[in-house]
């Protein structure tokens, strides 16, 4: 094909936020994650782990519980004291309930998904009704002495075990009030710590409670007589998160030493009825804490301050040993953070609160394949541009031409024009941006930087027009009717003609730009998108999917192309050699 | 691998004053105690591991015991049979037998049989068989007889298969025997008759069995000296039916065919079985174990006051009345392999006949055994190979026959013809008949010494010492350094005690009959010219950056050692020892072997030999460590680990004696000056080391670790 100079850039210093809570949707093969920055981020397990919806943060919501409801209903709590529900539809929230119990700590929904449970910093168990469209507080249980830490129903939906501080409380449902409170134990090791924090509990259909708490135990109770039934240590810190099955034959648990260990209930021996949970498996994929932990009928789910979201098979329930039976870990963020502006060589880097903007350097030098060249013009940082309030960024962009930035947050749009003046730069901000275009998806320029292009979250494309300073709106794609799926993935033709956009499940629209008009929608396919772009000249729209695939579609034929059609019979790996574009 | 382990006597009192020796020795319901009945009144309760009686109990004068004591496991009571009717129960506390519990019954009684888990059970003489508990209920019930007249009982067994119990008794009448097996879980009775095969006329002297699943190996030792094996099914098919069974060999001639008495069989397990009786014909009686698998004799004892001939095996101990007293002998069965079962074959070789090559040929044997193993019985037996392997070539044949009688000369002109032949499969078996022939021949007439023709066998590359453990020995013997230096570089398997040997010869030979032989000079290279050339730089005391080279308790014998530089540097820089002996050294550093069984041979150097040998070493040291490499020049020298080795070896064994002797002071001085200043390099070189390792560490992350870099990428 050629030789290129690549450049490696290395200096895009970017950190994750580190997982907070991790919520399994045994339904719909969904994960949703929220990171200590407040976003939450959903995880398609059956596409290939693919992440394909997230929610912003905000620097004032710290979540602390996330859970769904019936209807593959998203709620999360937080330390605000707010109980929000999340749009999985227009990735927006929803409406944000205060609990009026400071901050919340924990949350469980019940086992029909009709209930929601929440603990707080009072000591006070909040019962809410889940309601079609919103929550509705129905009673307070007995208050306890200190805060809710965790929360489990039993299976039946008639006890609560709620975990606080030295003890741990079971609630009759009906009644609200305590039956039980089970004191564990504060000494560690022979040495007596100040506190025994229950950090998890799990409630079992024949009455067991399992807690884990910051002495490194597990422990078992019998909640019928609130008395102690077994007790493992299992680390020499806290033991911070657990996750039950839905057979109850196995659940894991997560430690601050970055371990995970598995318990499993086998027989105690070969042909016995009678059976114990035994520690089988420890894991150590982790570095740090382990916050949170979820239980999928074939994986164990971890994730925690180490920001890596680490989802393990259990080979013995893998019935096809495909990719699907390999260990996951999600480091990277699935969103494009990094905007290029070719004419200029710069690069923009989106920061959860700031962005940056860099130059490339350059070389005179020349090589042969492998050789690094000698700079002879270093990289330079030449902006750092800090947003205002407390928002996270949801997406950026720079023009090709290097004279425009666009980043959006969930409440407002901000439009930069950049001017260069030999080495100084000035920066300009276009003020009365329309409100229609917050809360942006994804922003994109055309390739002569006349044109911008933005995808809101209500399924709408805007195209605006760029002039010199200033801005006019030129046409708003409204979307295909009934649907309110919002278009996360935009790719612009260079010739500026055609405009293509992909939501996480409907196909790709292609529009023409010139007559402003949907042009075409390729068939929409299995696995979501998850990169789209237009080829020059021809006018091929490259479509790549989570399952590995990918497809090109000419848009002026509205078809696929004979190349797309070939490697799809014979798959990709014949053709991997073929040049492609 | 099989082992018996030395006896102890049991008792302190004679037993078996009866004709018959003693009745029996069974097991009671305390591990290691032990019920012995003896011939005549008494029974004797013995704890093997104190050697000591816990208990006896005698019957009244008068009264004699016709069945020996069994335990009962379900109650922890003893029973015996005194008279043939009257059955005594007692327990541990009972003093008197004549005050415990009788029954009398109303029929002989042939055996009592107690087992683990079950009930002990009754066996007529008739040949019914009753449960204890029954028996006790109604004494004088009528006993119903099972067998025909004439018909006698001669062995009885009881095993637990499945939990259940299963007993087996042998009658014979006429010289023909029935095996008659009887079932508890369905009361059923199935009657067999052993067939004996060709072997019509012997008659069985012993039996011994064991149970597998479906079967019962019922092993019987026939006065032919051969043990022969029935398999017995558990369950018949069609057990009205009179059925038969066949017998085969299993092992042939164990005891001395001519033995009439005092033989007995008992098995031990799966694969061993023991035998009690001479093993030769002129030989004494002696117990001995044997592999039924590997068809060999893995152990054997001898007892040579005498037995009663009977045997008996519980746990891990064989009982045997050794003369007058009950002996125990400790069994031991330790993972065997092939080649450990081999080991102890016996070389019992006929005068006069065809030799039989006593090595066994993989290569071809292995098809043989595959290939015949379902066929016939006999071929069971490794050590009948005498028609399979005799087959050998013309040539050989004349070889040998040729080595029995002939001149050396002409042996050689003979091996010359055989080895212009190609060879055969069966080669290296050929070749090692020869060798041992011609070692056969020299040992009888100690002037014959085939030297060249043994060179050349030597040279076929196919003989190894275990092969021809007499060839090293003759040359040893003969001090045929030409010899031992060739076997050394061949053989691949030579013992240290041999290699030691070997050793001792090379150092004491004198350099007058050196000159003479002629000796393979290929790892010797021209050392004398390189010594003249350059001198050693002498050592000096340096100092090192932090390192001073004269610790405190050195100081004075470098100084000693710096009065005569002149002698340390001529005793180290000129090879002490002519090239010829340097060959042959170097050939015992290049042998092979196992540092523990080395050493104790290498104590009974002489000094002065130690001494010599040690300065040859330190010499190839010097030598080595002139170079960069660390080699020593030439086409198979001696390498620095070997010679490394064999220095430490050396000062190990001899510590005491090199410490003694004033020769070898200078010379441990000079060594230990050079492997410390050595030592001095070695921690230089780690410091460089580490050093260097940072440079490349920091020169590879410089390479990646750059936050930013253009590079140059080429698709295809």
């Amino acid at each position: 094909m050629g030789e290129f100079k690549v450049h490696r850039v290395r200096f895009f210093n970017y950190i994750p936020s580190g997982i907070r809570c991790v919520a399994y949707n045994n339904q719909s093969n969904r994960l949703a994650v929220s990171r200590t920055d407040g976003t939450v981020e959903i995880y398609n397990l059956s596409a290939n782990y693919f992440q394909e919806k997230f929610f912003p943060g905000h620097e004032s919501r710290a979540t602390e519980a996330l859970c769904w409801a019936k209807g593959q209903r998203l709620f999360s709590a937080g330390l605000n004291g707010e109980i929000i529900e999340y749009d999985l539809q227009a990735l927006n929230i929803k409406y944000a309930v205060d609990a009026f119990g400071g901050p919340i700590w924990s949350m469980a929904v019940s086992p029909h998904g009709s209930q929601l449970l929440v603990g707080c910093e009072d000591g006070s168990v909040k019962l809410f009704q889940i309601t079609p469209d919103k929550i509705q507080f129905e009673r307070n249980f007995d208050r306890q002495k200190s805060r809710i830490l965790s929360l489990s129903w039993h299976p039946s939906g008639t006890h609560v075990a709620a975990g606080s501080i030295d003890y741990i409380s079971v609630f009759d449902v009906k009644s609200g009030s305590a039956v039980h409170k089970m004191l564990v134990d504060r000494q560690y090791m022979g040495v007596s710590k100040r506190k025994c924090i229950i950090w998890g509990v799990a409630f079992l259909s024949d009455g067991t409670v399992i807690s884990v708490d910051s002495a490194g135990k597990v422990q078992f109770w019998d909640s019928a007589t609130g008395t102690l039934v077994k007790n493992h240590l299992i680390a020499n810190a806290d033991v911070q998160s657990i996750a039950v099955s839905d057979q109850e034959d196995s659940f894991v648990v997560g430690t601050a030493e970055g371990t995970v260990f598995h318990f499993q209930l086998v027989s105690v021996t070969s042909n016995s009825s009678e059976k114990q949970w035994v520690r089988t498996k420890p894991f150590q994929h982790h570095t740090h804490d382990v916050r949170a932990v979820a239980h999928s009928p074939t994986a164990l789910i971890s994730g925690g301050t180490d920001t890596h979201l680490v989802i393990r098979p259990l080979m013995e329930k893998v019935e096809v040993k495909n990719y699907d039976a390999a260990l996951r870990k999600i480091t990277f963020p699935h969103r494009r953070l990094i905007s290029c502006s070719k004419k200029r060589q710069l690069l923009l880097f989106q920061f959860t609160h700031h962005l940056e903007l860099w130059r490339l350097g350059s070389t005179v030098a020349t090589g042969k394949n492998g050789d690094t060249l000698p700079l002879s013009r270093d990289a330079d940082h030449l902006l750092h541009l800090k947003t205002k309030g407390p928002e996270n960024i949801i997406c950026s962009c720079i023009s090709p031409c290097g004279s425009w930035i666009a980043y959006s947050t969930t409440s407002r749009f901000f439009l930069y024009r950049l001017n260069y003046e030999h080495d100084n730069i000035s920066l300009q901000r276009v003020s009365k941006m329309p409100a229609f275009l917050r809360s942006a998806l994804q922003i994109l320029f055309s390739e002569d930087s006349a044109k911008l292009f933005v995808a809101s979250n209500q399924g709408s494309l805007h195209v605006i027009r760029l002039l010199e300073g200033s801005f006019k709106h030129l046409h708003t794609f409204q979307p295909q009717s009934g649907t309110v799926e919002s278009m996360c993935l935009l790719a612009v033709s260079p010739d500026g003609n055609w405009l293509a956009s992909s939501g996480t499940s409907a196909g790709v629209h292609v529009y023409n730009i010139k007559h402003l008009k949907l042009h075409c929608t390729v068939p929409s396919y299995n696995f979501p998108v998850t990169a789209l772009a237009i080829a020059p000249n021809t006018n091929n729209l490259v479509i790549a999917h989570s399952d590995q695939q990918v497809f090109e579609y000419s848009i002026p034929d509205k078809q696929y192309t004979e190349w797309s059609r070939t490697i799809q019979k014979q798959g990709c790996y014949q053709e991997a050699y073929r040049p492609c574009l | 691998m099989a082992a018996l382990e030395e006896g102890f006597t049991l008792s302190a009192v004679p037993l078996g004053a009866g004709p018959h020796g003693l009745l029996g020795v069974e097991q009671s319901d305390k591990a290691d105690q032990f019920l012995v009945t003896d011939g005549g009144r008494t029974v004797i309760l013995y704890k093997v591991s104190d050697q000591k009686p816990l208990g006896s109990w005698s019957v009244k004068q008068g009264q004699i015991i016709t069945c020996p004591a069994v335990c009962n496991f379900q109650t922890g009571e003893y029973i015996v049979v005194h008279d043939n009717k009257v059955l005594r129960i007692w327990s541990n506390e009972d003093v008197n037998l004549d005050k415990v519990f009788k029954a009398t019954l109303s029929a002989e009684i042939y055996r009592i049989h107690s087992i683990q888990g079950a009930e002990p059970l009754v066996l007529f003489k008739e040949g019914a068989v009753r449960g204890l508990e029954a028996l006790l209920a109604e004494p004088q019930q009528k006993i119903e007889t099972v067998i025909s007249d004439e018909e006698v009982i001669k062995w009885t067994k009881i095993f637990m298969v499945f939990k259940h119990t299963v007993l087996i008794f042998i009658t014979e009448k006429h010289g023909n025997y029935f095996a008659y097996i009887q079932k508890f879980n369905s009361h059923t009775l199935s009657k067999y008759t052993l067939l004996l095969g060709q072997e019509e006329k012997s008659v069985i002297q012993s039996f011994s069995a064991s149970v597998d699943r479906n079967f019962i190996s019922l092993m019987s030792l026939s006065s032919d000296g051969c043990v022969y094996e029935t398999l017995v099914p558990i369950h018949p098919r069609d057990p009205e039916k009179d059925q038969r069974v066949v017998r085969s060999l299993l092992l042939k001639t164990v005891v001395s065919g001519d033995a009439r008495n005092g033989v007995a069989l008992t098995v031990l397990d799966q694969d061993h079985v023991a035998v009690l009786g001479p093993l030769l014909p002129s030989s004494k009686e002696c117990v001995s174990i044997w592999n039924t698998k590997f068809q060999t004799l893995q152990a054997s004892k001898e007892l040579p006051q005498g037995t009663s001939g009977q045997l008996w095996y519980y746990g891990e101990n064989l009982f045997v009345l050794h003369g007058k007293f009950l002996t125990v002998i400790p069994y031991k069965c330790e993972v065997s392999s092939l080649a450990g079962a081999l080991g102890k074959l016996k070389h019992s070789q006929d005068p006069g006949t065809q030799t039989v090559p006593h090595f066994v040929n993989w290569e071809t044997s292995r098809g043989h055994r595959f290939g015949s193993q379902n066929s016939e019985q006999s071929k069971r037996i490794l050590r009948r190979r005498k028609p399979e392997v005799s087959v050998q070539n013309p040539a050989s044949k004349q070889l040998l026959s040729a080595i029995k009688k002939d001149s050396e000369k002409h042996i050689e002109e003979e091996l010359c013809k055989f080895l212009a032949i190609k060879p055969t499969p069966d080669f290296n078996t050929i070749i090692g008949d020869i060798v041992s022939e011609l070692l056969g021949r020299h040992k009888a007439e100690p002037s014959f010494y085939p030297r060249n023709s043994l060179m050349q066998l030597i040279q076929t590359h196919v003989l190894s010492h275990s092969l021809c453990p007499g060839l090293m020995e003759a040359a040893l013997e003969k001090a045929d350094v030409q010899m031992l230096q060739l076997c050394l570089q061949q053989f691949p398997d030579i013992p240290e005690s041999v290699t030691c040997a070997c050793l001792k010869i090379f150092l004491s030979i004198s350099d007058g009959s050196l000159q003479e032989a002629e000796i393979n000079m290929e790892s010797v290279s021209d050392y004398s010219d390189s010594v003249q050339e350059e001198k050693m730089e002498e050592q000096t005391e340096v100092l090192h950056n932090g390192f001073n080279a004269e610790e405190e308790n050195c100081g004075n014998c470098d100084r000693e050692l710096n009065k005569k530089p002149q002698d340390a540097a001529e005793e180290t820089t000129s090879c002490p020892v002519i090239p010829k002996r340097a060959a042959l050294l170097n050939a015992i550093l290049h042998s092979a072997y196992s540092e523990m069984f080395l050493l104790p041979h290498l104590k009974d150097i002489p000094a002065q030999h130690v001494t010599l040998f040690l300065q040859y070493l330190y010499f190839l040291y010097l030598k080595c460590s002139e170079n960069a490499t660390m080699t020593l020049p030439g086409l198979h020298p001696p390498t620095l680990n070997q010679i490394m080795d064999w220095i430490c070896l050396l000062l190990d064994a001899n510590f005491t004696v090199v410490v003694m002797i004033p020769e070898a002071k200078r010379l441990l001085l000079s060594l230990y000056k050079f492997v410390k200043s050595q030592v001095c390099i070695c921690s230089e070189l780690n410091k460089i080391e580490v050093s260097f390792r940072e440079l490349q560490k920091l020169n590879q992350e410089k390479n990646n670790r750059e936050l930013y870099s253009i590079e140059v990428l080429e698709l295809f």
